[in-house]
């Protein structure tokens, strides 16, 4: 019952926040169906649920993971949402609103699928029901970036759905398409099939993660959407895409065609890294910088899968960082931008003067979301490091070395720009609403309690989720 | 029936290459009615006896990709007032024989993915060839309304592979109607925001705004 009410709920939430017409219950509305997602969520931490509708629906290691990064951040963004609707709300919010709670339904029937064709209906609504946040703004630029999502997205959920086509096609016994079936039979799945199936799904849930050479609707579409929309794109979405692949490489894994992913994954993992550098040198837009960052962090996930061993275990940890790092800096990046009305960083100057909070949570941000110790993404992305050189890819390793230092550096010198340039002439202090930094701070906590302590019920579930991968816990 | 649906298979290649041929926008919409109606009828023709399943999978088909999307695209024709395909990015010769190299490629790496249960040996090659002359239209060509059609005419190749699991796996090959949701969403945008040609990256027209 309690899966089932994790999407149930926000659907309820959503429509119920789409009738009525008055402002003020929306923010409740928005809030209690957060909490109540996040209560779930917890629950389930602490008491596992049962498979229910017929094993569609269940929850296991890598599930819960997704599932608690979707809910810690949408909880996070609805608090944000309350603050950034009171102060730019041209249009009342109305379907503002009711697409976040769809959006947390549809994501959260992503994390919890354990069938592969339901799990790509939740995939295709997450599309939809993002579309409308995207074009928010109603101008010819969020029209344009809502466009091109729209139409990438839309090849990829095809090609997704050709390649569930092909797993169905593939397997021989077992209920179809259920992932505990096609695990226990995998050894019996048709292996041409099965690896058309792979490529197909690669190429289908690698658009929506933005994995590159299918990332080309990131950046416009990060930058251009409301940063509270762009932060739930790059920490929840992305996450989902990726358990969608994790999926599929379980049972690849499974049905002993490792040595035919793996390559592809570790090819895919830097050309990402390789794209991700070369465009965030001379970034000038603040939020396409972080886009940028997203594609960097998708290779990395899908770099760690492919490298394998202790290389899923990075992965597993760094899906976890990378949903929560991703939240603090588009949301950080958001009051910057309202504050300043434009996201072109040489606008922007002396921002650690100006906006205090912000400013200093935009430079934890830099070094959380760089991989800087001691902050969680340090330790994942310094395990998938230590994967390559330890199984035998010391070439992969030393790129990605070079790579993440030169991100590092692009970064560091347009966001440093920011905080400590010469402001000059400015208006009067903008102000930083205590609803818009409260999210941001716990979760730069968050990033950086996970750099230097693991919780031994995190800990475990992480493990168990690296297990299912094939993985290895260093 | 195999002859019937060995038919109806030709028939959708034929419609395929009609898209990548023409230059007329209400043209290459016909060809797209026609390939749905020539879908509709393959369910029926692929099954051995008359399901309620079937046949609804068969109606369905007729209403949304032979009847409803196509009059929503002549609409938006009018709307947006585009009649013909303008500079291609490869000219429309081009594609058909693309088109062609892209057919027999299909067969070859069909005969490499043996389906199961296979009906027709032509199934699996027709419907990653109409899936490839989709990504083709969708990818060469400018204006939004013919890029639809191309991404229509994808969707029609993935409904084809999944008939060969309709028996199995019940309720797939009807997934395929949220694809159906985008491409009403691609019209509406047409008609609504009048979006005439693909956009040019934003990123180029930032660099230019940024130049000063």
């Amino acid at each position: 019952m309690r899966l089932a009410l994790l999407v149930i709920l926000p659907v309820v939430a959503s429509a119920a926040a789409y009738a009525y017409r008055s402002g003020r219950p929306r923010s409740a509305w928005l809030l209690a169906a957060a909490t109540a997602h996040l209560g779930l969520t917890i629950s389930l931490w602490v008491d596992p649920a049962g498979p229910e509708l017929a094993g569609w629906l269940a929850i296991d290691a890598l599930g819960l993971v997704i599932l608690t990064i979707v809910s810690v951040l949408f909880a996070v963004v609805a608090v944000y949402a309350v603050g950034y609707l009171s102060t730019e709300s041209p249009r009342g919010g109305r379907a503002f609103v009711s697409c976040l709670l769809a959006f947390l339904a549809a994501t959260s029937l992503v994390a919890l699928s354990h069938h592969l064709a339901l799990l790509w209906v939740g995939m295709e609504a997450t599309t939809l029901a993002v579309a409308p946040l995207v074009f928010h703004r109603h101008d010819r630029h969020s029209l344009e970036a809502v466009w091109k999502y729209l139409v990438l997205s839309s090849v990829g959920i095809a090609l997704a759905l050709l390649g569930t086509f092909f797993l169905a096609a593939a397997q021989v016994q077992g209920r179809p398409l259920l992932i505990e079936d096609l695990l226990a039979g995998a050894k019996t799945l048709q292996p041409g099939l099965l690896r058309a199936a792979f490529v197909f799904l690669l190429v289908g849930f690698g658009t929506k993660m933005g994995l590159a050479p299918l990332h080309a609707w990131k950046p416009d579409t990060y930058g251009e959407a409301p940063s509270l929309v762009a932060g739930l794109m790059a920490g929840a979405l992305t996450s989902c895409a990726f358990l969608g692949l994790a999926r599929v490489a379980q049972v690849m894994t499974a049905a002993g065609q490792g040595p035919f992913m793996q390559p592809v994954l570790i090819a895919f993992g830097m050309f990402s890294l390789l794209v991700a550098a070369a465009f965030m040198i001379g970034q000038t837009d603040l939020k396409r910088l972080l886009a940028y960052s997203s594609v960097e962090h998708m290779g990395l996930l899908v770099l760690g899968l492919g490298l394998g061993g202790t290389g899923v275990w990075g992965t597993v940890l760094h899906v976890l960082n990378n949903g929560l790092t991703k939240g603090l800096t588009f949301l950080t990046v958001g009051n910057i931008v309202l504050a300043t009305g434009t996201s072109h960083a040489p606008s922007m100057r002396g921002m650690l003067r100006r906006l205090p909070v912000s400013g200093v949570l935009l430079l934890v941000g830099l070094f959380a979301v760089t991989g800087s110790p001691p902050f969680g993404m340090f330790v994942s992305e310094f395990t998938i490091l230590g994967a390559a050189i330890g199984q035998g890819h010391p070439w992969v390793g030393l790129s990605m070395v070079g790579l993440l230092a030169i991100i590092f550096v692009g970064m560091a010198r347009t966001i440093l720009e920011v905080l400590y340039g010469d402001p000059g002439e400015h208006g009067p202090e903008p102000r930083e609403g205590a609803l818009r930094v409260a999210g941001p701070i716990v979760l730069a906590l968050v990033a950086l309690l996970l750099g230097l302590y693991l919780p031994v019920p995190l800990r475990e579930v992480l493990a168990r989720a690296s297990a299912s991968l094939g993985g290895a816990v260093p | 029936m195999t002859d019937f649906s060995d038919l109806l298979l030709l028939l959708v290649v034929l419609t395929d290459f009609w898209v990548l041929g023409t230059t007329r926008l209400s043209s290459t919409i016909r060809a797209a009615a026609l390939q749905g109606a020539f879908l509709a009828a393959l369910p029926v023709a692929l099954h051995h006896g008359l399901t309620v399943h079937i046949v609804a999978l068969g109606l369905g088909t007729l209403i949304v990709k032979s009847i409803v999307l196509p009059a929503f695209l002549q609409r938006a024709i009018r709307e947006a007032s585009v009649r013909r395909e303008v500079e291609p990015l490869i000219g429309f010769t081009a594609s058909v024989c693309l088109g062609a190299v892209a057919l027999v490629l299909s067969f070859a790496v069909a005969q490499r993915l043996p389906l199961p249960e296979s009906q027709t040996a032509l199934l699996v090659p027709v419907a990653l060839a109409t899936v490839i002359v989709g990504l083709i239209v969708l990818t060469t060509r400018n204006k939004a309304l013919t890029q639809v059609v191309g991404y229509l005419i994808l969707e029609n190749g993935i409904y084809v592979f999944g008939l060969s699991q309709a028996d199995r796996v019940p309720f797939l090959v009807e997934l395929g109607v949220l694809l159906d949701v985008f491409v009403g969403v691609f019209i509406m945008g047409i008609v609504v925001f009048h979006i005439n040609r693909e956009f040019d990256s934003l990123s180029s027209a930032r660099l230019t705004e940024l130049k000063d």
